[in-house]
């Protein structure tokens, strides 16, 4: 059991998958304009790496070898058309303002690289819970960089006013913020990791 | 629609990289030198038209007539990788020095959100084929121009003092900020077109 | 359990039966959620047309028609009605020269041609700038960037800076051009329509007999 809670841990802080591993940068910065998106969104990817690195994992013997990247992506795409779906179905404001990412989740390289280091080396449970260890950092890494932006440029964090909106800086709700902050981030990351 | 505007804006205004925020993995990944940064742009842009032309007339040709639209997602990724692995055993061919080049970062071209996204894109703006290509093209030389841009800037970058815990992408991404920040000063200007 | 080798026979049949089993997956969760996917689009509808026009008691989607624009294009025109009797409209409107492109509105008019209410669908405009729009041009507490109570007839709607009567979203013409383009497009679908079902000319009849008043009834 010992085991299992450290391949959860290990995604949260050893191999987070923004800050150390440095993947899956193209969704991180778009859907962090606030918390709430930047946190559907890591949870959206959640859903998909449980999914997908719990069925590559259960397929990985009858998979041959020279096609195992296109199996991969055909399993990833199917949960992430189903998680297209349901958005779609239940939460379409959300679906909307995640717009054209909740596809491109599955050029993810976070969500193939997973199945490709991982799922297709180990069995089932502890591939689900890499996928959920992994989403976790994701989610985490997402919602906090969310909140740093919508924070510091709308005085918001989850759309409660912390202070008004007036001394907010517009910029880094925009582009170039979104690179900003992530940046500080990842060298405070990496200060904090180096102590 | 007008042509012009189609294309000013896809490559300045609207920057695939600066405001889209797509294809930003290969963006930091193949950034450091200016001769790569170009040889992976060339490769975008040819993997990136073609993939569109033939991903539009699957999604008007069958998704549609059939019904089919929920299957665009994965046919468009499988349409994508088909390519990327022509493109290698092309390449390999052809250009070996190229090919050597850009080592992994060919077949991660299908990784690339720009790929897949244009694709999407050009059917929800609901472009016709030669728009389509228009703005594929255009799109790609945008991706092209922030890539050497960057690795210009990064290769001076590479020569000055960063404090530790900066060294690497947190600075990168500083650098691609500030560019995005110049970048923003385009917009509008597809105004002038109208 | 040693892994399936890479034989030609093996790699077909692998790839074929995953995508198979993905696509009738695929197909059954499309029936699935095909039928809440198009009941919240046209709740969002629904609920815009609410929004934007007086009471009313009819289904304005269900009765929805295509009215053409001056300009060539046609936008759709919700009827909202009481009983038998018309009490406004709801316009689809849109303009393609917001500052990042297309913006689409819903706008209400009643019978006596003014702005009841509006709601912006959709846009790219700028946050924190072009997309204050939403409550801008309906902030009661500033009747000179008031968009609503506003009799088109009077005029086509302007901002101030081009001579008009609205003040602009601060820092942000383009965007509030754009957004008086859609109203104004909104109102010239819904004087044809109007024309078409005569009831604001019924109003003016009446109205003519009884002097001008200035609070509209309803």
């Amino acid at each position: 059991m010992n085991n299992y809670f450290k391949v959860i841990v290990n995604g949260l802080i050893k191999e987070n998958p923004t800050f150390v591993l440095l993947l899956g940068m193209c969704p991180t910065l778009a859907t962090t304009s606030s918390a709430l998106n930047g946190m559907s969104m890591g949870l959206a990817t959640m859903f998909v790496l449980i999914c997908s690195n719990a069925a590559i994992s259960a397929l990985k013997n009858l998979i041959p070898d020279m096609v195992r990247i296109p199996a991969f992506i055909v399993v990833i795409a199917a949960f992430v058309t189903i998680v297209e779906m349901v958005m779609n179905a239940y939460v379409p404001a959300l679906a909307a303002s995640l717009g054209i990412f909740i596809p491109l989740i599955v050029v993810n390289c976070i969500v193939l690289g997973r199945a490709e280091a991982f799922a297709s080396r180990n069995n089932v449970l502890a591939s689900a819970l890499d996928g959920l260890g992994i989403g976790l950092g994701f989610t985490l890494a997402l919602t906090l960089l969310g909140a740093v932006r919508e924070l510091l440029g709308t005085g918001k964090i989850f759309s409660l006013s912390v202070y008004p909106e007036n001394f907010g800086s517009l910029i880094f709700v925009l582009a170039p913020g979104a690179f900003i902050a992530l940046g500080y981030l990842i060298a405070m990351f990496n200060k904090l990791q180096k102590k | 629609m007008e042509y012009i505007g189609i294309i000013i804006v896809a490559i300045f205004v609207n920057n695939i990289v600066y405001s889209q925020f797509l294809g930003i993995c290969p963006f930091l990944g193949v950034s450091k030198k200016v001769d790569t940064a170009i040889g992976m742009g060339l490769a975008v842009t040819f993997v990136l038209t073609i993939s569109t032309i033939v991903t539009f007339l699957l999604q008007k040709g069958i998704l549609e007539p059939f019904g089919l639209e929920y299957l665009q997602t994965i046919s468009f990724i499988l349409v994508i990788a088909a390519l990327v692995q022509m493109v290698e055993i092309i390449l390999k061919k052809v250009s070996p020095s190229l090919y050597q080049a850009l080592g992994v970062f060919l077949p991660l071209i299908t990784t690339n959100c720009a790929i897949l996204g244009v694709a999407i894109l050009v059917i929800q703006k609901d472009f016709n084929l030669l728009q389509s290509v228009v703005f594929a093209i255009s799109t790609s030389i945008g991706f092209a121009l922030a890539l050497i841009i960057f690795s210009g800037i990064r290769e001076q970058l590479a020569l000055t003092k960063v404090p530790k815990a900066m060294q690497g992408i947190p600075i990168a991404l500083i650098t691609a900020g500030i560019i995005a920040m110049a970048f923003m000063g385009f917009s509008g200007i597809d105004q002038v077109f109208k | 359990m040693a892994k399936l080798q890479s034989t030609f026979k093996n790699m077909f049949l692998s790839l074929f039966i995953i995508t198979l089993v993905v696509a009738t997956l695929l197909a059954q969760v499309n029936k699935m959620t095909a039928k809440p996917i198009a009941a919240a689009k046209a709740l969002k509808l629904e609920n815009a047309v609410k929004e934007v026009v007086p009471e009313f008691d009819n289904n304005p989607v269900a009765e929805a028609y295509m009215m053409a624009t001056p300009d060539g294009d046609s936008l759709l025109v919700y009827p909202a009605k009481k009983g038998d009797e018309l009490v406004g409209f709801a316009v689809n409107s849109y303009s393609n020269n917001g500052f990042s492109g297309n913006i689409q509105i819903m706008v209400g008019f009643d019978t006596e041609e003014r702005v009841v209410n509006y709601t912006v669908l959709s846009h790219a405009e700028t946050p924190g700038l072009g997309s204050k729009m939403s409550d801008w041009f309906r902030d009661s507490s500033k009747p000179n960037q008031l968009v609503i109570g506003r009799k088109l007839s009077e005029g086509k709607l302007a901002v101030s800076k081009d001579g008009g009567q609205i003040d602009a979203i601060t820092a942000s013409t383009i965007t509030s051009r754009a957004f008086l383009e859609a109203i104004n497009r909104a109102y010239q679908v819904y004087k044809q329509s109007d024309a078409d079902s005569g009831a604001t000319k019924q109003n003016k009849r009446d109205e003519n007999q009884r002097e001008e008043g200035g609070e509209s009834h309803e």
